[in-house]
């Protein structure tokens, strides 16, 4: 039904049809000089269309359909590069507990961590290391493994031929979580590295827990005293006894606060294992 | 072809780079800006990342906008976003983990750029897909070159490094060179995109306030 206009160029014409005239009936010009006029839409056509988008109805179907196919697409994505990022996540933790033995600036992240780290144990109720637990999947969240699994890892390490225990710690800052690694010595008292990380610290203040700064202050502390967890952070500038205590982060009093807690907790999950005299 | 890259369509890719930047004119996406200048890396994956997103939501929201209910158009508008944000931080964590982990949440903050919801509204609703695409394309790209200019300021001047290389030789530092601490600090940021809109408006007097 849509006719078009043409527009005869010599003097005006308009000429309304499917195509335009063989000769213009006013000037007597041919059709190549009619031209055919863009109408501005079909009046019937867009009248609808608003109409149509504009109902309730169209809106609910609308914005339900959109929904269905963007929730298709993510769950497609997401499980289509699951296993790469999860891959990436293992080679992430494996480069912080690297990290804690001060093995750092790895390239080939899997290699350097069975170069270092013998094995991957849990602690018994006795305080034991079983030995026996190498083909259990590598895991990513210790506080997971901790409070639903009741699995208490550490890692056996040997750098430069002497024994190191790395274990994993984590807590809460000031904002968000806070999680680390504690590398003891052979006498598994003595602070042979650290590493920290934080979801969401303040950026200046309390995420420089993450710094060589702050961590290098834990090397060569004692974390037991007898059998208590002693190892711990203070207000900056308050330190009572430099031989187990580090300087917290001035304006960064919670998130200090909150290695100090993690580092009491976590370590203090592990007592039995680390008064055992094997 | 000619079509595709007629003048008009050149001014709406070039025109943002320069007189009509969306950070240092339009003055959005400030916010961003600030957070990510610090080093030049993340700067620039995340001009990119911004680049991408405005030029692809763009093309997206522009196939569409004829069947956009107007009611509900900021929220298909934000799904839309949401949605190739949340892909395009799916393949950062697959592909470039270090980098999604140094981006963390500001991968999650465009979504709340302004520039992208500026240039949807603004463009996208009423232009064809081609020239939304480079309006995206555009846009993104100016609001990387500014990111980049800031970054490499603040990282020289803050960190005497550039990409993480160092730039400024030790023996600069040992002749008693500090690096500026307050460069890495965010109010140092607004003062380079400051000083980039003070040259701007300068050299093009058709952008100075009466």
């Amino acid at each position: 039904m849509a006719t078009k206009k043409f527009v005869c160029q010599v003097c005006g014409y308009v000429y309304e049809g499917e195509s335009a005239p063989s000769q213009c009936p006013v000037c007597k010009a041919p059709a190549t000089q009619f031209k055919e006029v863009e109408q501005p839409g079909d009046p019937t056509k867009p009248a609808k269309k608003k109409r149509d988008t504009n109902s309730n109805v169209y809106t609910l179907i609308y914005a339900a359909v959109m929904v269905i196919v963007v929730a298709f697409l993510l769950a497609f994505v997401n499980s289509s590069l699951r296993s790469r990022q999860d891959e990436n996540i293992k080679m992430d933790t494996k480069k912080q507990i690297l990290s804690a033995l001060h093995v750092t600036g790895v390239k080939d992240v899997n290699a350097e961590y069975a170069r270092y780290v013998k094995a991957d144990c849990l602690m018994d109720a006795e305080g034991r290391l079983d030995e026996k637990v190498d083909d259990r999947d590598f895991a990513t969240s210790y506080e997971k493994e901790v409070k639903e699994h009741g699995r208490l890892h550490v890692f056996v390490c040997e750098v430069e031929g002497e024994t190191k225990y790395v274990i994993p710690v984590y807590g809460t800052g000031l904002w968000g979580a806070l999680w680390g690694y504690v590398a003891l010595n052979a006498d598994k008292s003595s602070v042979y590295g650290v590493y920290f990380s934080h979801a969401s610290e303040t950026p200046g203040l309390g995420a420089e827990i993450v710094t060589d700064a702050f961590k290098g202050q834990f090397v060569g502390k004692q974390a037991l005293d007898a059998d208590k967890v002693v190892l711990g952070v203070m207000k900056h500038g308050k330190v009572e006894n430099p031989a187990c205590q580090v300087d917290g982060i001035s304006g960064g009093t919670i998130t200090s606060n909150g290695v100090d807690q993690m580092l009491k907790n976590c370590l203090g999950n592990y007592i039995k294992f680390l008064t055992s005299k094997e | 072809m000619s079509q595709l890259f007629s003048k008009k369509n050149k001014e709406v890719f070039a025109t943002p780079l320069g007189l009509n930047n969306p950070v240092t004119v339009q003055v959005l996406g400030i916010c961003s800006a600030l957070a990510v200048t610090a080093k030049l890396e993340p700067a620039i994956v995340m001009g990119l990342s911004v680049t991408i997103i405005t030029g692809f939501s763009n093309v997206i929201i522009s196939l569409i906008r004829r069947t956009i209910p107007n009611r509900i158009r900021i929220i298909v508008q934000l799904v839309v976003v949401a949605a190739l944000v949340t892909i395009v931080s799916e393949i950062l964590k697959a592909f470039a983990y270090d980098v999604s982990v140094q981006l963390s949440v500001y991968i999650g903050l465009i979504i709340t750029n302004c520039i992208l919801m500026g240039r949807l509204e603004a463009f996208a609703m009423s232009n064809g897909p081609w020239e939304s695409f480079l309006d995206g394309l555009g846009n993104g790209l100016g609001y990387a070159k500014i990111l980049v200019i800031v970054a490499f300021f603040r990282e020289l001047l803050g960190s005497g490094t550039l990409l993480g290389f160092r730039i400024i030789p030790q023996s600069v530092y040992d002749a008693g060179y500090i690096n500026n601490g307050l460069m890495v600090m965010p109010p140092m940021a607004l003062v380079i995109v400051a000083c980039i809109i003070w040259w701007q408006r300068s050299r093009h007097k058709e952008l100075q306030d009466k």
